[in-house]
């Protein structure tokens, strides 16, 4: 059988007295996308940091399409991840088409390709070409989240970590965006694991969704299996969507 | 145009010049050395505060004093690398003065360098890592580029500093624009000072400018902008140089003088004597009493005049008074067997210390030696130029005559005149070749007991230069030809408030008074 893309092994990662992650194993196949979801604090941007090596676990192993993270040198593993901030963290001091393919320029593509792979990544998260030119300062918080997706996928890599990518866009990109990006994912065979707090969007976009509480991970299976589940904290997670779900149709069905 | 701003205006190209080179180097080498340092300081938590702490530390040591430092640490060093490696470097001149600018200038790099890479988001410095950059990369391309309005911010600082602290290089024998400021201060030429500071405070605000563009040009990314600044000092510095080209070339005599107007004088004399018999020569003023036979034993300059006295207490360390001509002959053989110092012979008349108090006061207060001054010494204040109370000679006549004072002050000779003319002090330490002491009124009181050593002006020849058949043949007919009273005019006509000579001006007249030229 083939290596999984990406394989934990039981991680662990404590900070001061607090355990941040706890005996975590996780495998992701190629083409899976996977969505973290969890309360506040319980160690979703952790356990993703572990996977590209911007946190190293005190124990335990990650490997890579086989291949161990400790052993590898960060930045060359780092080029083959593309990785979405939570904080999304645009470099000031460069336009926002260079922003896009700076991973592309450390790999050493020649300036046409990048400016090629800039214009389809903008097309892609559905901005304007002449935006490339701007500073990230000129740009909506929206707008600097969709460039952060832009620049996690410039270098084509097989595997994309995703930590709250969506939050501040309005739901009809946010809904937009969702669709094109699980197309591409589909399209070129990507594994991607996705944070989000939102359990809609989880259902909707994922194969399999990993619940994590206190740095555990209590609960892993397709979203039809999580429903089925017995377990009290994620029946509680999956209660919202459900509430809402209900009080949508009574509302909407009202109306009509 | 006033014919002192014309002189001003004529040394200004060389003035200038040594200066822009030495704050541009100095500027240079600084911040070559405070980059690193910020760095190394932002990534390890360790090393900041000794770095930090070590470049206050040295901005609190006074500028004067760190450049005056490096010449004996030089000198050192020089010897050390004379005996290891087979030659020896310069001690005096633009080295000393290069080093303590340098580290003078590296407190405002190094600090807005650490605080300015330290302020860049924690976020974005993770995004560079997280998009594959190695710890180089992530610094060049991101931390430096985002510090560096901050780091601009800090150069400017040190430039300011640097171009400021250079005036004080010309005691070490470094020509800058402090040559102005240094000769003016000592012959009371208030124009020449105040041109000195303006030459000097345009250079700083000019440059101050040029390196805020820079500075606002890498805050706004606006590259045409800091492209211009950049382009505004390079050309400055260049066009600031030429000079150097001409001027540059090394000179075949270096003649020292230490800083007051007699030394000045008899320095031009010298020089003028070198160039009639065809050789080059070239200053060193504003030397450090200190510094100038130092510099003469290891060659930095060719010839210089000193004083029997200050050779035998400074030098051989010697406290005892054998007489005039013992002294004499005590140090032409003992500088000769221990440094290789040609004591070429005396110039005919003694610069000697002396205490001076009016005319008028004295008398009414009955006081004409030292004797007499020190029965009355509890109700007086006493005047001393900068180092006197320092020296073995206010040692020697506090034990011979036991005084006791009500006050001492120190001043800057010009100020100390002033002081006693005006009543301020009572008595002051001065030379007895001084012009001022017949202009102010003011006699010197008699050494009954002898404790004030003799202080006979001799001509002293570097240990390289001591079979120098040319130079030897320039300054013999200097030897015991000038009178204590010529000498005495020539300073006054230099010193004096109205009608003032320059030096050069001064030794011209006095080689034709005495038939020399
Ligand atoms: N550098 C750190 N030092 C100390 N504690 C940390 C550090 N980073 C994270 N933690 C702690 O580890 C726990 C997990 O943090 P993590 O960022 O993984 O949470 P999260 O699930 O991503 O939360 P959120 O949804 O709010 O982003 C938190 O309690 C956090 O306070
Ligand atoms: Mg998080």
């Amino acid at each position: 059988m083939a290596d999984p893309r990406i394989a934990l092994a039981r991680v662990t990662k404590t900070y001061g007295a607090h355990q941040a992650l706890a005996d975590v194993s996780l495998e992701i196949a190629a083409g899976e996308f996977v969505a973290l979801v969890g309360a506040s604090g319980s160690g979703k941007t952790t356990l993703l940091k572990t996977i590209n090596g911007l946190i190293v676990p005190d124990s335990g192993e990650v490997r890579i399409e086989g291949e161990a993270v400790a052993a590898l040198a960060p930045h060359l593993l780092r080029r083959r991840i593309g990785y979405v901030f939570q904080e999304v963290g645009l470099f000031p001091h460069l336009t926002v088409a260079e922003n896009i393919t700076i991973t592309p320029k450390l790999l050493g593509w020649d300036k046409p390709r990048r400016a090629a792979r800039a214009a389809e990544l903008l097309e892609l998260v559905a901005l304007p070409q002449e935006m490339g030119l701007r500073f990230p300062a000129a740009l909506s918080g929206g707008q600097q989240q969709r460039i952060g997706v832009a620049r996690a996928l410039a270098a084509e890599p097989h595997i994309v970590l995703m930590d709250e990518p969506f939050g501040a866009l309005d739901p009809l990109t946010r809904d937009g965006l969702g669709d094109d990006y699980r197309a591409l994912h589909e399209r070129l065979n990507l594994s991607t694991v996705m944070v989000t707090h939102d359990m809609t969007e989880a259902l909707l976009l994922a194969d399999r969704i990993v619940v994590v509480a206190d740095g555990r991970l209590i609960a892993d299976g397709t979203p039809q299996a999580l429903a089925a589940s017995t377990d009290p904290e994620v029946a509680a997670l999956l209660a919202a969507p459900r509430r809402q779900a209900e009080r949508l149709r009574a509302r909407l069905g009202e109306i009509a | 145009m006033n014919p002192q701003v014309e002189a001003a205006f004529a040394r200004l190209p060389e003035y200038f010049a040594w200066h822009v080179l030495l704050s541009a180097s100095a500027l240079g080498l600084g911040l070559l050395i405070s980059l690193p340092l910020a760095v190394a300081a932002s990534r390890n938590r360790h090393i900041r505060w000794p770095v930090l702490a070590g470049a206050s530390l040295i901005q609190t040591i006074p500028s004067l004093a760190l450049l005056a430092l490096f010449f004996p640490l030089l000198l050192v060093i020089s010897a050390a690398s004379e005996d290891l490696l087979g030659y020896g470097f310069s001690a005096l001149g633009f080295l000393p003065a290069l080093l303590a600018l340098t580290l003078y200038s590296m407190l405002p790099i190094v600090r807005n360098g650490t605080t300015g890479i330290l302020s860049v988001d924690p976020a974005i410095i993770q995004a560079a890592e997280g998009v594959g950059m190695t710890p180089r990369q992530r610094l060049l391309q991101v931390e430096l580029p985002l510090a560096a309005p901050v780091i601009m911010a800090g150069v400017r600082t040190a430039a300011v500093w640097t171009i400021g602290a250079a005036t004080l290089s010309t005691p070490v024998g470094q020509t800058s624009l402090g040559n102005y400021i240094f000769s003016g201060l000592q012959t009371e030429n208030w124009v020449l000072v105040l041109f000195g500071c303006a030459a000097s405070a345009l250079l700083a605000m000019v440059t101050d400018q040029l390196l805020g563009l820079i500075e606002a040009g890498a805050a706004r990314r606006d590259l045409k902008r800091a492209a211009l600044g950049a382009a505004g000092i390079l050309i400055g510095v260049i066009v600031a140089l030429t000079p150097l080209i001409s001027f540059g070339k090394p000179a075949s005599y270096t003649v020292g003088a230490k800083n007051f107007s007699e030394q000045y004088i008899l320095a031009e004399m010298i020089a003028e004597r070198i160039e009639d018999l065809g050789g080059e020569a070239r200053m060193k003023e504003d030397l450090g009493s200190a510094i100038a036979y130092r510099a003469l034993a290891s060659g930095e300059i060719d010839v210089y005049v000193d004083y029997s006295g200050t050779l035998w207490a400074n030098v051989l360390n010697r406290e005892d008074n054998p007489g005039r001509q013992e002294v004499l002959e005590a140090l032409t053989k003992e500088l000769a067997e221990r440094d290789g110092v040609l004591v070429l012979g005396s110039l005919g008349f003694e610069n000697a210390y002396a205490l001076a108090m009016r005319q008028d006061r004295a008398t009414a207060l009955g006081i004409e030696s030292l004797d007499d001054l020190a029965r009355r010494s509890a109700s007086l204040t006493m005047g001393g130029d900068l180092e006197f109370f320092a020296r073995p000679e206010w040692t020697a006549i506090n034990e011979a005559y036991g005084f006791n004072f009500r006050a001492r002050r120190s001043y800057q000779p010009t100020f100390m005149f002033r002081a006693v003319t005006s009543g301020d002090v009572d008595v002051i330490s001065a030379f007895s070749s001084d012009g001022r002491i017949a202009a102010d009124d003011l006699v010197t009181l008699t050494d009954p007991r002898q404790a004030l050593p003799p202080y006979d002006a001799v001509v002293l020849i570097a240990p390289g230069r001591v079979n120098d058949a040319r130079l030897l043949a320039a300054l013999r007919p200097l030897i015991g030809a000038i009178p204590v009273e010529a000498m005495r005019d020539a300073n006054y006509s230099v010193d004096r408030d109205a009608d003032k000579r320059r030096p050069v001006e001064a030794a011209r007249a006095l080689s034709q008074q005495l038939g020399l030229d």
